[in-house]
């Protein structure tokens, strides 16, 4: 069976800078997968590359088998990402935005899907205002709608609640939780380590463009005993 | 095609959202050209035998079927780029010459939109007749998809909205104001006439007027042959530049 994401010695360069220095990785199907590091480490360059919107110098990245760029437009229909900035369509509402997203994908009547999402997102009473009348908090729930239309085996959040209220990352963790639980590979991206502690079942840490652990939540933890993850991030990148 | 389809129409219906300000006001804009020259020529001028207000009619209505094709594509690209929502339409599956047809098609339907309305608007101050609707159809399409295509190029090329300004003020209104909108380039001296006919853009006005009055200033059959060569060889640019990710994907 193919991993949900297979990352094979990935090189990118922005310039001078080294973004990417031969990162390899592999995301099985199903996993809660936690990469994490301190800004600059590659992250956001990383699942940017596994989505298509940077291309690597030199390496391979698939999702569920297929090539991210000889096979681009199956690899693409196979995840969902949300990404770290909040950006909208000032033209439209929410709900017009979500059925423009899944036509993108292939759907064109999505509208049960999309009621749920919404109102697992508590965005149900909003799905007829335009986006630029949201709060920022509702925009990255539209965010996080977009990203799941078209129900996608692999789910790359990243950093999807920061400035975000409690009560909305309960609910966003709650819906996360439960598509993981159905079988979705989710791949997120935190500067809130207690949420990565309390969601991943595995956790990569990045520095430098390098992954420099990569084990489980418990194997990690275990081998700063008595830490939170925060000791064992500070420690490890201190290394 | 879903893809395509769902672009062309958030496409369509992003001009369509502020209709005022993409459809009406270069209508408006057409006929205050047509009051203020027509007022002041028309008595005074006469071209290839039709009064000049009527003459001047075909021209203003392929300026803005021109101008407003390359604006509709560029301007949604560059406003995507800088707001970050150009990520909804590089994420999904959609194959780059779906792209390419969505954004092209939809500025030709603003820019036959914007056209079809002047056109209406100047009923009521010139007398037009169509001697070849035919070739007026196939101009106004064909001369709207070269510069929507354009439009792709600059959309893509530009980083801020200073450098599609350039992009519009210095290259697209120069070729679309110098190209016999206003005039027959007859009427020029011989210099400017040479000059006249390096300009894509005049071929586009001179076929389309020749819809309308059964005569122009070059052969209908050798405008419409550098239209479409226009539109090959901007189409597999953008084609071109699109497959690459050109300023798209990193």
């Amino acid at each position: 069976m193919a991993a949900a994401v297979s990352i094979v010695d990935v090189v990118k360069h922005f310039g001078a800078l080294e973004a990417l220095a031969g990162v390899s990785l592999e995301i099985a199907e199903g996993e809660f997968f936690g990469l994490l590091g301190p800004n600059g480490a590659g992250k956001t360059t990383l699942i940017s590359t596994l989505a298509g919107l940077v291309r690597a110098d030199s390496g391979s990245l698939a999702v569920l088998g297929h090539d991210v760029v000889k096979d681009y437009r199956k690899a693409r229909g196979l995840l969902g990402m949300v990404p770290q900035e909040i950006v909208f369509d000032p033209f439209f509402s929410v709900r017009e935005t979500l059925r423009i997203q899944s036509g993108y994908f292939g759907l064109r009547h999505n509208d049960d899907w999309i009621d749920e999402i919404l109102e697992n997102l508590d965005l149900t009473s909003k799905a007829d205002t335009n986006m630029r009348r949201l709060s920022g908090g509702m925009k990255r729930r539209v965010l996080v709608a977009q990203a799941l239309v078209h129900k996608p085996p692999v789910i790359v959040l990243d950093e999807p609640t920061a400035g975000v209220d409690v009560e909305l990352r309960q609910g966003l963790w709650q819906f996360v939780r439960r598509l993981n639980g159905e079988g979705h590979t989710i791949i997120l991206t935190t500067h809130y380590l207690e949420e990565a502690e309390a969601l991943c079942g595995r956790i990569a840490l990045m520095k430098q463009g390098r992954i420099i652990a990569l084990d489980t939540t418990a194997n990690l933890m275990a081998a700063h005993p008595g830490g939170s993850l925060e000791d064992v991030f500070v420690r490890t990148m201190n290394q | 095609m879903i893809g395509f389809w769902t672009l062309f129409y958030k496409e369509l219906l992003r001009f369509w959202k502020v209709a005022f300000q993409t459809v009406a006001a270069p209508v408006l804009t057409a006929l205050l050209y047509l009051l203020i020259f027509g007022h002041v020529l028309d008595e005074h001028v006469q071209v290839h035998g039709v009064r000049y207000i009527s003459f001047l009619v075909p021209g203003l209505v392929m300026m803005q079927v021109l101008q407003n094709a390359f604006a509709n594509s560029s301007s949604s690209l560059i406003q995507a780029k800088i707001t970050g929502s150009i990520v909804f339409v590089l994420l999904p599956p959609i194959p780059y010459g779906a792209f390419f047809a969505a954004y092209v098609l939809a500025s030709v339907v603003r820019g036959l939109m914007v056209g079809l309305g002047v056109l209406i608007a100047t009923l009521w101050f010139a007398e037009l007749r169509m001697a070849a609707p035919l070739w007026v159809l196939a101009f106004a399409v064909l001369s709207g998809a070269v510069l929507g295509a354009l439009g792709m190029i600059a959309g893509l090329w530009s980083e801020k909205f200073d450098q599609l300004a350039a992009f519009q003020n210095f290259l697209i209104m120069p070729l679309t104001m110098l190209s016999g909108v206003f005039y027959s380039i007859h009427s020029l001296p011989a210099v400017w006439q040479t000059v006249s006919h390096y300009n894509p853009v005049f071929y586009m006005i001179d076929g389309f007027r020749y819809g309308f009055f059964g005569v122009s200033d070059v052969a209908p059959e050798v405008s419409l042959t550098v239209v479409i060569a226009c539109f090959v060889a901007v189409s597999l640019l953008t084609l071109g530049l699109l497959k690459r990710g050109w300023k798209l994907r990193a």
